[in-house]
């Protein structure tokens, strides 16, 4: 009883927390409504009005600083609707060019716009062009309620490089919902470069505290602007690409579907990076861009992807590289070892076709020629080494591994958006198709980089660095340095694969044989050590004809690799224009001989169905 | 000592038939005003100088008024039910309402990154709301039992553990405003005799916290110790002398203690003064954890284990301190600590929730003495106030009424919940009482955060102003609440005409 008594008391210490609470409180009111004046300093209640000041967005250069995207300004007309009243609405619309109708449209949708106010700057109509601004501007004075806010809209200084420059659009609903820096109507990289480095690109917004009367007329600055924030102008981009070297890329693949990557083994650093077809990034600027996009994505020859990262495609013969690098590691074949190539490989009635060369080759020769049957034999060892590996599966998956090693199968993880991994089939993949009964024939295509294996244009020339370096590559980039931060440290460290360095000198020595007296031979250029490796990849229609290479065999500065859909036999356009790319950039120009050859392969078109892709 | 539980009386039906007759009309009153008060603010809340239609479905102003008439009707129904179903219904009630919390995040649409609400047709629904009503029977009826009391451990961490389920599932719908409301019940169970040390600790932690991160960055003069963790440490000594004074009243250790630390401080300062500046903390440190040995021997040699407790208690500051220290410094993400500090005034912040209280408080300052009158506002209108119609209607409330409405809201509030009290305080049963407390902590708790919030006072959390906040489902939660506790009442007041 005495305990219940205790905790009766407790009545008065809860209402006395009560109390407590709202004097305090009513104190707090007090003192806000009836002590400061720091909250109605000005008769008429001053408020604060946030104005966003646009930050300019950041340059990209190329490798040699030569500027390809910069900014232009740009008007936007805005509207406050309460203020807005008495306009001329003919002579408004006539002064910006747009009919009645699209006056009244414009209105209606700036109502229903969610974030809609009466009182704050509404877009009215975006980027006018500059003599329409300027007439708009004398008469400006008669239009109550309108004003123009000040953008700044993206310039390509060349119409090239669209698929590495990519281009800048309004954020969409998504963009503002991932990261609350974007407001309606800001803007954001969409494509390439712009959109993988848009964080560094954009810069950071600014703003003004502005005091507003009750109106909502502007008195100036709060506090003499102390808690004003300018902006931060973005980043400058200097990019690995050389101007030169991408537009001749771009030149050579007119009229043909295909891609053209070089890199800088030593670095990692795309030189180049040509998709065809393409589109000047100049036309995906201003009021017509959603439009414009439309009609690209619609095409059938798919201008918008960039072919070479997003398309993946047999490798071809180009692949017997990596073939014979990892039979070498792995011991199903030695340097001196040779194999029988009589048209071809034969075996257990398996038949899978050669060209005519002398028989039998050991190695070099046999990547110089491009031997079938050779690097069939090296596959079936390799797969059918039951003491080594123990089963099928674990040899495939070891082969899998050293593949991955060398960057196929998964995106390389370039600083482009969009990159496709490619194929390397593993043992699971197999046991699911073939139900678990498959043998070393029944894969052996992929010795020549035919069947299951697909690979981008851009792996396939990080395989070519990756043996100029004799074992190692960097993560390919197209970003040289990024105005006053560093590069993401991804790119600068070395990836090695699971094949010794020693082994490399093999590959070097068929690739640079190849040149000398094998498939490539075209592919020689006076006074430089080029190494090559051609590619002539099957599939439905026409051969794909491909290339890839390195030079100078010594000190690498380039690795390349030309893809042309349908092209035919490999040294029909890929080792030419491969040959081209390493002279203009190991020499800074062309020879007269080779302009003309540049000339006619511009010229030269290949004929696609439409329908077909 | 006798308690009556309704469900065990076996008065006849007709004896609660005329329950409106003996309802708190004083109660109703209260209600009526601020209701009506609630819905002129939202006029001014929601719409733009010059709009007359206030009535009209398609407003906001429309659309709570429908949801005011619906609870009418249901203050209305409540009043006529038997009150018995309250407590025979309360378990069942109970597992639904944990069971709808749980499936809510599932099956709810995402409103800004809250998955608390479920849609009905053209309504939104939000089952927080309702199930702080149902927790609030739960508990009343876990108390009811005959011999319960708070003052054991066994029966605490049952009556939290009620609590705590429907807290955490709301935690899960990511609404940790509403759960945090739920805190008010430890409120209710302090009246029923949970330890006042338990109230006291929670205070304690609360002060260590913003007086320890508020002053950490300025040094007490001709020292290295910041005035932050100088405060806390003086105020720990301070606090377990008073500790060993309240409940060990006999105790010679009080002086020794108060002398030794004193002596101790002054020391360390004057060293510091006038020899070698140095981090006095390290005294004080040292002589806390002094304290705390001192107290364990004395626990141990007079066999009181008060001083053991004590010594938990110091020692446990101590944690606490150090550990939230690193916590907010280490642990704690960029923005997270800006938020802190930003509350803490340490920063000034205009565009995040800063801004939104900054705007309030000019808001409310602006209003003067009597405001600028009815749909006057101009802070309110030209939105500059995010969720003024919402959590934010009470700066509405400054701005357009003044010191003179928003002291009158105030107290109006302050009456119901006095009332309130009263009212628990003559129930019969203590099932009623529990009942009555929870009703009455769940409004203080309400009016303390959300008016604070307001005025800059405590912390931005979302939970709506009851009565003022626009939206059906806290209206109808808020009538549920009280109208339950009016019919309980009222049923109390026709058993003590019958004895």
């Amino acid at each position: 009883m005495v305990r219940e008594l205790n905790f009766e008391n407790r009545k008065f210490v809860i209402g006395g927390i009560a109390v407590t609470i709202i004097v305090i409180y009513l104190i707090r009111l007090f003192t806000l409504q009836l002590m400061s004046d720091d909250y109605k300093k000005n008769a008429d209640s001053n408020a604060f009005r946030k104005d966003i000041q646009y930050p300019s967005r950041g340059l990209i250069t190329d490798r040699k600083g030569r500027l390809l995207v910069y900014n232009e300004p740009s008007y936007n007309i805005m509207v406050i609707m309460n203020d807005q009243r008495g306009i001329d609405t003919l002579d408004f619309c006539s002064t910006i060019g747009i009919t009645r109708d699209e006056y009244i449209r414009r209105m209606d949708d700036i109502k229903s716009k969610k974030s809609y106010s009466r009182h704050t700057p509404q877009l009215f109509m975006s980027q006018i062009p500059a003599e329409e601004f300027s007439m708009f501007r004398e008469k400006l004075f008669r239009f109550k309620g309108f004003s123009i806010e000040k953008r700044s809209v993206r310039h390509y200084a060349h119409g090239m490089g669209a698929h590495i420059l990519g281009d800048v659009g309004e954020v969409n609903e998504s963009d503002i919902e991932e990261d609350d820096y974007y407001k309606s109507g800001d803007h954001i990289g969409k494509l390439g470069v712009e959109r993988s480095y848009e964080k560094q690109l954009r810069g950071e917004k600014g703003m003004r505290i502005m005091l507003r009367d009750a109106r909502g007329r502007t008195q100036g600055h709060y506090q003499n602007g102390k808690y004003d924030k300018a902006p931060i102008p973005g980043k400058n981009i200097t990019l690995s690409i050389d101007m030169d070297l991408q537009a001749l890329a771009e030149s050579l693949l007119q009229g043909k579907l295909g891609a053209i990557v070089a890199i800088e083994p030593s670095t990692g650093e795309i030189l180049c990076m040509a998709s065809s077809p393409t589109y000047d990034p100049r036309i995906l600027v201003g009021r017509e861009r959603g439009k414009i996009y439309r009609t690209l994505s619609r095409d059938p020859h798919k201008p918008l992807l960039n072919r070479a990262m997003m398309g993946t495609y047999p490798p071809g013969s180009t692949f017997k590289l990596s073939q014979a690098l990892i039979g070498l590691q792995e011991g199903s074949i030695d340097p001196q070892i040779a194999f029988p190539c009589h048209h071809g490989f034969n075996y257990k009635g398996l038949h899978l076709g050669c060209h005519g060369h002398s028989s039998p080759t050991p190695l070099v020769p046999a990547i110089g020629t491009s031997c079938n049957a050779y690097f069939c034999w090296n596959l079936y060892r390799l797969l059918s080494n039951k003491r080594k590996y123990g089963s099928i599966q674990a040899a495939m998956t070891r082969w899998k591994d050293h593949l991955v090693a060398m960057g196929f199968g998964y995106r390389l993880g370039t600083d482009l958006p969009g990159e496709q991994r490619g194929m390397i089939p593993n043992a699971d993949y197999y046991d699911k198709h073939y139900n678990k009964s498959w043998n070393p024939l029944t894969v052996i295509s992929i010795s020549i980089g035919q069947g299951e294996v697909t690979a981008t244009p851009l792996q396939i020339a990080n395989l070519a660095a990756t043996i100029a370096n004799r074992g190692h590559y960097y993560i390919p980039h197209v970003a040289r340095s990024i105005q006053g931060s560093s590069l993401d440290t991804l790119y600068l460290r070395p990836r090695h694969t699971m094949v010794s360095p020693h082994w490399y000198e093999y590959a070097v020595a068929g690739m640079r044989r190849a040149v000398l007296s094998g498939t490539c031979r075209a592919a020689n250029l006076p006074g430089i050590e080029v190494c090559g490796k051609t590619g002539t990849a099957q599939n439905r229609g026409h051969d794909h004809s491909a290339f890839m290479g390195f030079a100078p065999m010594d000190k690498p500065q380039i690795a390349v690799s030309v893809y042309v859909e349908n092209g035919g036999y490999g040294n029909v356009y890929g080792v030419p224009l491969g040959a081209l790319i390493m002279e203009q950039y190991l020499n800074g120009h062309l020879s007269p001989a080779s302009q003309a050859k540049a000339e006619m392969f511009r010229n030269r078109h290949i004929k696609y169905s439409s329908t077909e892709r | 000592m006798s308690y009556i539980s309704i469900s065990s009386s076996s008065r006849p039906l007709s004896d609660s038939k005329y329950p409106l007759l003996r309802v708190d009309w004083l109660i109703i009153l209260l209600y009526i005003a601020l209701l009506a008060f609630g819905w002129l603010s939202l006029c001014g809340a929601s719409h733009e100088i010059g709009d007359t239609d206030f009535i009209s479905w398609g407003t906001r102003t429309g659309k709570q008024l429908v949801w005011i008439c619906c609870a009418f009707g249901l203050g209305f129904v409540l009043l006529m039910l038997d009150d018995r179903y309250f407590d025979q219904l309360t378990d069942i009630l109970y597992v639904l309402a944990l069971l709808l919390l749980f499936v809510t995040p599932f099956i709810a649409r995402d409103i800004k990154g809250s998955l608390s609400w479920i849609q009905i047709g053209s309504v939104n629904l939000q089952p927080a709301e309702f199930a702080k009503c149902i927790t609030a029977l739960a508990v009343a009826k876990l108390c009811n039992q005959y011999g319960f009391a708070l003052d054991n451990m066994h029966n605490l961490l049952r009556a939290s553990a009620l609590v705590l389920l429907p807290m955490l599932l709301i935690i899960l719908q990511k609404e940790t405003g509403s759960a945090l409301v739920y805190l008010a019940f430890f409120l209710v169970f302090y009246r029923e005799g949970m330890p006042g040390s338990f109230l006291f600790t929670g205070f304690a932690a609360i002060v260590y916290f913003v007086v320890g991160i508020r002053f950490s960055e300025e040094l007490l003069p001709a020292t290295k110790t910041s005035v932050g963790e100088f405060s806390v440490l003086t105020l720990i000594w301070i606090f377990s002398i008073g500790m060993v004074r309240v409940y060990c009243p006999h105790s010679r250790h009080t002086g020794r203690l108060a002398s030794g630390g004193l002596i101790t401080m002054a020391t360390a300062l004057l060293v510091s003064r006038f020899v070698v500046p140095f981090d006095v903390a390290w005294a004080q440190l040292g002589f806390c954890l002094f304290t705390v040995g001192y107290l364990i021997w004395q626990a141990l040699s007079e066999r009181l284990h008060q001083y053991f407790y004590i010594a938990v208690f110091a020692l446990g500051s101590m944690t606490f301190f150090y550990s939230s220290d690193y916590v907010m410094n280490h642990v704690l993400k960029a923005h997270q600590q800006s938020r802190i500090r930003v509350l803490l005034g340490m920063d000034t912040d205009f565009s995040g929730a800063g801004y939104n209280v900054n705007q309030s408080k000019i808001a409310i300052g602006s209003g003067g003495l009597e405001g600028k009158g009815f749909m006057n506002g101009t802070q309110t209108k030209l939105k500059y106030v995010p969720e003024q119609d919402t959590d934010f209607i009470f700066c509405t409330v400054g701005e357009e009424e003044g010191f003179v409405g928003s002291a009158t809201v105030l107290l109006l509030f302050l009456g119901l919940i006095l009332r309130l009290l009263y009212l628990a305080e003559r129930q019969t049963s203590k099932f009623g009482r529990v009942y009555g407390y929870s009703v009455l902590s769940i409004f203080l708790f309400h009016v303390f955060i959300n008016v604070g919030m307001v005025m800059g006072l405590t912390p931005v959390i979302g939970i709506p102003l009851p009565f003022f906040s626009y939206g059906g489902s806290s209206l109808w939660g808020f009538t549920l609440l009280l109208f339950i506790f009016l019919r309980i009442d009222a049923g109390n007041t026709l058993q003590q005409q019958r004895r």
